[in-house]
C-alpha cells in the first residue's frame, strides 16, 4: 500500500468536503466574493497564512536553503516580514476603503472605471506568475510518491482544484484556508522533531569551522541518480568538483549534449577542450591519469556505451600557457555536463581511486563529491552562490529584500482577504496574528534545508533540491515511519499549493467575474449571472494555469515566487502607498507608474528567464543579468517615481472630494467616515 | 454604523490633517527602525564578517539573526505598532466626539 498516496487522498478529499460544507452555508454574492465579511480575527489570521503559506514556502524555501545557503534565509524574512509594511502602511487604511479588490480600490479612490481595468491586468500577471511555482510542486510531489510524470500530477492536482473552487467561492475557502494553515504548520515541524528523536546529531555539517570551508558534502557510493535530458535544461548540467576526480559510471549508457569548464573562463585565457576533462575509463582503480577521449557522436555530443565509465579531471586553467593565479595557488576547474537524449540517464557516481566499494555506505569518504553543491564555506557565509551568481552579491541581496518586502503587499489574493475583516482595527490585530504564525512556520525552513544538505546530497546532483520535504523521510530505517513521515510532508505539500492555487483562482476568476464581466463588459449584470462567470472564469483560469506549470519545470519553486513579489513590488505597492498617503495622487499618475514598473519588471524577469533556458542568447553584462533577475531595486523607484511625476504634471485631475476618500482612508471607524464601497 | 459629524471643509481639512500625521508618524518611527535592521544586516555581513561569523551552537551569529531573532523582532515591532495605533484612534475619537 502507498501510503503517502492515502495521506494525499485524505487531505484533498478534507479539502473538497470541507469547501462543499461551507458553500452550503453560502448564500449571498458578498458571502461568496468576501465571506460576508464577518470573520474573527484567529480564523481570518489562519486563513491568511494558510492561502499565504504555498508552495514555495512548504517545499521551495527549504530547498533554495539546501541548495544556496545563508543567502536563501532572506526569502522566508522577506515573505514574513512583508507584512509589517503592509500593517503599518496598508492594512488600516484598505479596510476601512471598504472595497472588495485591489480594482474596486483603484476604481473608488479615483473615480475612473478605466484605470480598473488597469488595475485587473495586474492581477492577471501577479497571478499567474505565482500559480506556475504551485503547479511545478504539484508535479514535482506526485512524481516523487508516486512515480508519474510531471504532466500528469500538474493535470490532475489542477483540476480537481479547479472543480473545488468553481464550486465553492471563497466562503467555503476562508475555512479551508484556516484548516490548511494547521496541516501546514504540523507537517513542516512534527515530521522534524520525529526525525531528530530517532538521528543523531553527529550527521550535521561542521559548519562555522573554517578548516573544513573547502569541504563539499558526498554523495553516498551506491546511489543510483536518474538525470534528465536536454530538454530540461538547466536540471541536466552537473558540475563537479574540482578537489578529485569522479567517475561517471552508465550502466545503460547515455548522452552528453554538452562538456565545457565549470568555471566561467575569463578574457585572454586559454580555451579548455572536453577532452581535457573528461576521459573514458577501464575500471574502478582510478587515479587521475588521462585516459582516451570520449568517442563523439554523429549528431554532436558523446555517445557513452552501455556498461562504460566516464572520469572527470582538474585542469589548470592558463592564459598564454602560463597558470593562472589566484592567493598563490593555480586556479583549477573541471567538467561541466551537459546530459543530453530524450529519455533520462541513469548514472552512479563513484569516487575515484576506489576498488570494489560500490555500495559500502559505512565509509562516509567512500562516496564521491555531491556534483552541483556549493562548499561549506560558500553555502554557510553571506553573499553565496545564489547572490555571487552574477558577480554583484550585494546589490542582488538589497534587491531581493526590496522584493520580498514591498511584494508582499502586492499580491491580489492576500490583499483581498483583509476586506473579510469586520473594521481596520481587526485588520490590523489579523496581520499582527498573521506575522506569529507565519514565523511559527518559517523558522522550521533552515532546518530542513541544513539537513538535507547533511542527509541527502544526492539532491544536488540530479537538481532536485525542490523534492526536499518529500525525499528526506524516506532515508529512516523504519520504511514504516518514513512512508508516513513522507505522507505527512506530501499532504502538507497538497495543502500548500491546494490553498494558494485555491485563492489565486478566486482572485483571478474574481477579477473577470467582477471587474471584467461586470463592469466592463455587461455593466449591470445580475449577481447571478456574476457567478455564473465567475465559474466559468475559474475553469478557463485553471486550465491555463496549468499549461503554465508544464513550462516552468527546471526552476526553482522559491526564485519563481520572488519573481511574483518583484512585480507586485514595483506595481501594486506603490499604487496602495501613495493611493492611501498622498493625496495629490491622480489616475493619470497612478496608472503610468503601475504601468511602467510592473511591465518593465515583468520583461527584466521574463528575458531572464529565456535566458536562463537559452531561449534567448543575449550577450549581457553581468550587472544588468543581476537587475534582470531581481529588478525589484529599481522596479519600485521607477514606479514611485512615475506616480509622483505624472501625478505632478496633471495635478488638476485630482478627484474633487479627494478630502473625504482620505478621510475614509484614514479616520477611525468610531467617527463614521468609512463604508464599505461595494454594499450588497 | 454612524454617520460622519457634519463638518465645514475647513474643518473637515484640519481634522484630516490631525488624523493622518498622527498615525503616519507612528508608522514611519516603526518602519524606520526596521528599515535600519534590513539595510543593516547585509552591511554587517559585508563589513563585519568576522564577528557576524562568529559561530553560536554549530552555525553563525548571523545566521541566528536571520534564520530566528528576525521573527520576533517583527512581532515586537508590530505589537507595539498595533497597540500605539489604537490608542490613537481611540484617542481620535473621544476628542471628535467631544466637539460634537
Amino acid at each position: 500500500m502507498n501510503i503517502p498516496l492515502v495521506f494525499v487522498i485524505a487531505i484533498t478529499l478534507a479539502t473538497i468536503g470541507l469547501g462543499i460544507w461551507a458553500t452550503r452555508r453560502s448564500r449571498t454574492a458578498s458571502d461568496f466574493f468576501v465571506a460576508g465579511r464577518s470573520v474573527s480575527v484567529f480564523w481570518n489570521a489562519s486563513a491568511i497564512s494558510g492561502e499565504y503559506l504555498s508552495a514555495a514556502s512548504f517545499m521551495g524555501v527549504a530547498g533554495l536553503i539546501m541548495k544556496n545557503g545563508y543567502d536563501c534565509l532572506w526569502y522566508p524574512v522577506g515573505y514574513a516580514a512583508g507584512y509589517l509594511f503592509l500593517l503599518l502602511f496598508i492594512a488600516g487604511p484598505l479596510r476601512r476603503f471598504g472595497a472588495y479588490t485591489i480594482p474596486d480600490f483603484a476604481e473608488g479612490r479615483f473615480d475612473s472605471p478605466a484605470f480598473r481595468k488597469i488595475a485587473v491586468i495586474f492581477v492577471l500577471f501577479i497571478g499567474f506568475f505565482y500559480t506556475m511555482p504551485q503547479m511545478k510542486a504539484a508535479g514535482v510531489t506526485m512524481a516523487s510518491i508516486l512515480g508519474w510524470k510531471y504532466w500528469a500530477g500538474i493535470a490532475v492536482v489542477g483540476t480537481v482544484i479547479t472543480f473545488n473552487v468553481a464550486i465553492g467561492g471563497m466562503k467555503g475557502i476562508t475555512i479551508v484556508q484556516a484548516f490548511q494553515y494547521w496541516v501546514k504548520a504540523f507537517a513542516i515541524s512534527v515530521p522534524l522533531f520525529i526525525f531528530f528523536s530517532l538521528t543523531s546529531f553527529s550527521h550535521l555539517p561542521p559548519s562555522a569551522n573554517n578548516s573544513v570551508a573547502t569541504e563539499t558534502p558526498r554523495v553516498p557510493a551506491d546511489v543510483e541518480l536518474t538525470i534528465k535530458g536536454k530538454d530540461a535544461y538547466p536540471s541536466n548540467v552537473m558540475s563537479f568538483s574540482a578537489a578529485e576526480p569522479t567517475v561517471v559510471f552508465f550502466p545503460k549508457g547515455g548522452v552528453l549534449d554538452k562538456v565545457g569548464p565549470v568555471r566561467k573562463p575569463e578574457k585572454g585565457e586559454d580555451p579548455i577542450s572536453a577532452d581535457q576533462l573528461i576521459g573514458v575509463q577501464a575500471g574502478l582503480q582510478v587515479d587521475a591519469s588521462p585516459g582516451p577521449a570520449v568517442p563523439k557522436s554523429i549528431q554532436g555530443g558523446y555517445m557513452i556505451q552501455p556498461g562504460a565509465m566516464v572520469v572527470t579531471r582538474a585542469v589548470v586553467v592558463t592564459k598564454d600557457g602560463q597558470p593562472v593565479l589566484k592567493d598563490g595557488k593555480p586556479v583549477k576547474t573541471t567538467a561541466k555536463i551537459e546530459f543530453g537524449g530524450t529519455e533520462p540517464t541513469t548514472i552512479h557516481l563513484i569516487k575515484a581511486g576506489l576498488k570494489g566499494q560500490i555500495g559500502d555506505r559505512t565509509n562516509p569518504e567512500a562516496g564521491p563529491i555531491a556534483p552541483n553543491a556549493p562548499s561549506n564555506g560558500k553555502w554557510l557565509n553571506p553573499y553565496g552562490p545564489l547572490t555571487s551568481k552574477w558577480g554583484y552579491p550585494v546589490l542582488y541581496t538589497y534587491s531581493l529584500i526590496i522584493a520580498l518586502v514591498c511584494g508582499t503587499a502586492g499580491l491580489p489574493h492576500i490583499l483581498v482577504r483583509f476586506y473579510t475583516n469586520p473594521d481596520g482595527k481587526t485588520a490590523k490585530r489579523t496581520t499582527l496574528w498573521v506575522m506569529v504564525m507565519l514565523g511559527a512556520f518559517y523558522v522550521f525552513t533552515p532546518v530542513w534545508g541544513t539537513l538535507g544538505r547533511a542527509i541527502m546530497p544526492a539532491l544536488y546532483a540530479n537538481n532536485a533540491t525542490d523534492s526536499l520535504l518529500i525525499k528526506l523521510p524516506t532515508l529512516l530505517e523504519n520504511k514504516t515511519l518514513g512512508a508516513i513521515l513522507t505522507g505527512i510532508t506530501s499532504a502538507g505539500a497538497f495543502a500548500a499549493f491546494m490553498s494558494t492555487f485555491s485563492g489565486l483562482l478566486v482572485s483571478m476568476s474574481g477579477a473577470f467575474a467582477h471587474d471584467i464581466y461586470g463592469k466592463i463588459l455587461k455593466p449591470g449584470a445580475s449577481a447571478q449571472s456574476r457567478l455564473v462567470a465567475f465559474k466559468i472564469a475559474a475553469v478557463a483560469v485553471g486550465a491555463v494555469s496549468m499549461l503554465l506549470g508544464l513550462c516552468v519545470e527546471t526552476f526553482d519553486i522559491a526564485t519563481m515566487v520572488g519573481w511574483a513579489f518583484a512585480i507586485g513590488a514595483a506595481s501594486y505597492f506603490p499604487l496602495l502607498l501613495l493611493g492611501s498617503w498622498w493625496r495629490g495622487l491622480t489616475k493619470y499618475g497612478a496608472g503610468a507608474g503601475m504601468l511602467l514598473g510592473g511591465l518593465a519588471s515583468l520583461s527584466a524577469i521574463v528575458c531572464s528567464m529565456l535566458l536562463d533556458k537559452k531561449v534567448l542568447t543575449w550577450e549581457v553584462s553581468p550587472i544588468v543579468r543581476s537587475l534582470m533577475e531581481q529588478p525589484a531595486i529599481w522596479g519600485v523607484p521607477l514606479s514611485i517615481l512615475t506616480m509622483v511625476v505624472v501625478s505632478k504634471m496633471t495635478a488638476g485631475s485630482v478627484p474633487a472630494d479627494v478630502r473625504l476618500k482620505m478621510l475614509r482612508l484614514h479616520a477611525p471607524e468610531g467617527m463614521g467616515y468609512s463604508k464599505d464601497y461595494v454594499t450588497e | 454604523m454612524k454617520d460622519a459629524i457634519p463638518l465645514s471643509d475647513d474643518e473637515q481639512e484640519k481634522l484630516l490633517q490631525r488624523v493622518m500625521r498622527r498615525q503616519a508618524t507612528l508608522s514611519i518611527q516603526v518602519a524606520v527602525i526596521f528599515i535600519l535592521v534590513l539595510i543593516g544586516l547585509p552591511l554587517g555581513n559585508l563589513y563585519l564578517p568576522d564577528l557576524m561569523g562568529s559561530p553560536v551552537i554549530g552555525f553563525t551569529l548571523t545566521w541566528l539573526i536571520l534564520g530566528v531573532l528576525f521573527y520576533p523582532l517583527t512581532w515586537v515591532l508590530s505589537q507595539l505598532f498595533v497597540r500605539k495605533s489604537e490608542a490613537i484612534e481611540a484617542e481620535l475619537v473621544h476628542t471628535a466626539e467631544e466637539g460634537r
